[in-house]
């Protein structure tokens, strides 16, 4: 996989977003263009286990909170500066990805769905009681000082955001390529023959999991400086943990590229439909595009591009073209 | 905290009778899931539209228990397109059901939730009648009667749901494609045929659970959000598809939330899920899995 395009246009697009905190003075762009990047990162992440391995997270949330809430803890504790709130949200999201994998990753799919819908549940019951992080009621952050090379507490977030969504993607594309890529995808396709091929699918599984997590976790991190508030209802919402699922399925779960454009769609179309009509019709669209995608275009956008013959760079060929039994 | 006993055995009562109620709206949980194999996480959502319809019905002048059973065959029509979109789109395929299959159900959640939301609103609804609203006395415990037509009604849906799949010709071959279904097909059956009934059975005690569930509490529309851990935790509890298990199970987690209850409100939503993870990482195969 060659790796020299890719990273050109990652710093073009970093360049560009640092720039456009100078250039852009109306913060309502920064304001959606961080819930669109936010939501590349989820998504991506989420396409690691539940794309490549077949493996549905329901507990997003989970981890975003879990995120969000190590940042509030180590800020109102220590009050640890960004990048280091970042990084510890990541640790923790490997923790907890890893042990919730153990836990039930033996099992059967379904049942690792399940528990993360649990889990989603458990831990917002647990930070709605816990008074240090404000418990039900939220807490309120006072933003520290801003660096002296942003103009903006926005422009500086979006960045923040950027830089996640490169380092999502690259983790994403290597993973794809490497070993632990085509492991899960053997997973994918049939999980006891890979087994019996020698392939570790348990360890797989799981380093997947704790990948998926940190990215998860650290995408978290930034949000309660950015909305210099944290409730658990927010943090732990359902639409938290569908959206991302819902947009590496519209997207196409078979190459990275697909969370990235399926986000962008659909938190576009979100964030459109939430200003302008209601939240509740953004909820309804996200209802409606998950079923008629997963049903009618079961390989997702990249699927269709490719079907029209737009798209031609996957190295990776979608698993399930031919009927496979079961 | 001083231990009370009193509080302690009202929460014991309470929750037996809460248990049998959670074990009832289960039951086509364990059919679907249990038996079939669906993946139906959009369950508690047409619970709840059980619910919805029930009150729709008894703004019209119905009694609650009655609206109910005229829902019953709505829903089983119901369930059998479902149950044919599930087939058409997914298991016919073969393909990668998995994934693809639960982001469709969480898919048609969504669709009810903000369908209930533009036609109802989200305030909470309620019903009354004669047995709403008073209480039995028994020396110096109070129990609402709404609990109790609520604890009678679910143990009647089990026990026939229960002789349904242990004495019926239709009953056992539901029970038969849930074990073995090429052997089924060798016999000269319909495997498709006999899911897509146990499917509508499964969605058709949704709508006398649900009106229970308006019985039981007020509801609003993204009620079904607790109960995906309720529900799932009783089927996973009982160990997949065991009806009898299903009411102990259900027993169980009534028992443990009102216990929990007493000591902190704040922590109930939590029980059902925790449980949930408990059995699975412990025993995956239920209490009386096979």
């Amino acid at each position: 996989m060659r790796w020299t395009g890719f990273w050109i246009g990652a710093a073009l697009f970093l360049v560009l977003a640092y720039a456009s905190t100078f250039m852009v003075t109306n913060t309502f762009f920064f304001f959606v263009g961080y819930v669109m990047l936010q939501f590349v990162v989820l998504a991506t992440a989420w396409n690691i286990l539940g794309g490549y391995a077949g493996y549905v997270n329901f507990g997003t949330s989970a981890f975003f909170g879990v995120g969000v809430y190590t940042a509030v803890a180590l800020f109102k504790a220590f009050a640890l500066p960004l990048p280091l709130q970042i990084l510890a949200a990541a640790v923790v999201g490997t923790a907890l990805g890893v042990a919730t994998g153990m836990m039930t990753l033996r099992l059967r799919g379904i049942f690792y769905s399940i528990a993360t819908v649990a889990l989603v549940i458990i831990l917002e019951t647990f930070v709605v009681n816990w008074k240090f992080v404000g418990g039900a009621a939220g807490i309120q952050i006072v933003r520290p000082s801003l660096p002296s090379f942003f103009p903006t507490y926005e422009g500086m977030l979006f960045v923040v955001a950027a830089v996640l969504v490169v380092i999502a993607v690259a983790v994403a594309r290597y993973v794809e390529g490497s070993w632990i890529g085509r492991g899960l995808r053997a997973i994918r396709d049939d999980e006891l023959a890979a087994e019996c091929s020698g392939v570790p699918t348990l360890r797989l599984k799981l380093i997947a999991c704790g990948i998926s997590g940190a990215l998860m976790c650290a995408i978290g991190a930034p949000n309660p400086m950015y909305q210099q508030f944290a409730i658990p209802g927010a943090a732990f919402e359902l639409p938290y943990s569908v959206s991302p699922l819902a947009m590496a399925l519209i997207g196409g779960t078979a190459h990275w590229i697909g969370p990235v454009l399926g986000a962008l769609l659909l938190s576009a179309t979100q964030q459109y439909l939430s200003v302008t009509i209601s939240s509740e019709l953004s909820l309804l669209a996200l209802g409606v595009m998950l079923v008629l995608f997963v049903i009618a275009a079961p390989e997702g956008l990249v699927g269709l591009l490719r079907k029209v013959g737009l798209f031609k760079t996957g190295t990776v060929r979608p698993s399930n073209e031919k009927g496979k039994g079961t | 905290m001083s231990f009370d006993f009193e509080l302690l055995r009202d929460a014991i009562v309470f929750g037996l009778l809460l248990g049998c109620f959670y074990a009832a709206v289960s039951l086509g949980l364990s059919v679907a899931f249990g038996l079939l194999d669906v993946p139906h996480l959009a369950y508690p959502a047409f619970l709840v539209l059980g619910s919805y319809g029930t009150y729709m019905l008894y703004t019209l002048g119905f009694d609650p228990l009655v609206a109910g059973v005229i829902l019953t065959p709505v829903f089983f029509v119901l369930g059998i397109l479902m149950y044919r979109i599930y087939y058409e789109t997914f298991e016919k395929r073969g393909a990668d059901s998995g994934v693809r299959g639960l982001a469709f159900f969480f898919g048609v959640m969504f669709i009810i939730e903000v369908a209930i939301i533009q036609m109802f609103g989200v305030d909470q609804r309620t019903v009354s009648a004669s047995y709403i609203g008073r209480s039995l006395e028994i020396g110096e415990m109070r129990i609402p009667n709404r609990l109790i037509v609520a604890f009678i009604v679910a143990l009647v849906i089990a026990a026939t749901l229960y002789l349904y799949l242990s004495r019926t010709f239709t009953g056992r071959a539901i029970r038969a494609v849930a074990q073995d279904e090429g052997a089924l097909r060798l016999m000269g059956a319909n495997p498709v045929a006999i899911k897509q009934w146990a499917f509508g059975i499964a969605t058709a005690t949704l709508a006398l659970a649900g009106a229970l569930l308006i019985i039981v509490a007020p509801i609003e529309p993204t009620l079904d959000r607790a109960y995906i851990g309720r529900t799932f935790c009783v089927v996973v509890m009982a160990g997949l598809g065991s009806m009898g298990g299903t009411l102990i199970a259900g027993i169980i987690l009534g028992v443990a939330e009102e216990v929990v209850k007493i000591y902190g409100a704040s922590w109930a939503p939590a029980i059902s899920f925790g449980l949930l993870l408990v059995i699975l990482a412990v025993r995956p195969q239920g209490l009386f899995g096979r």
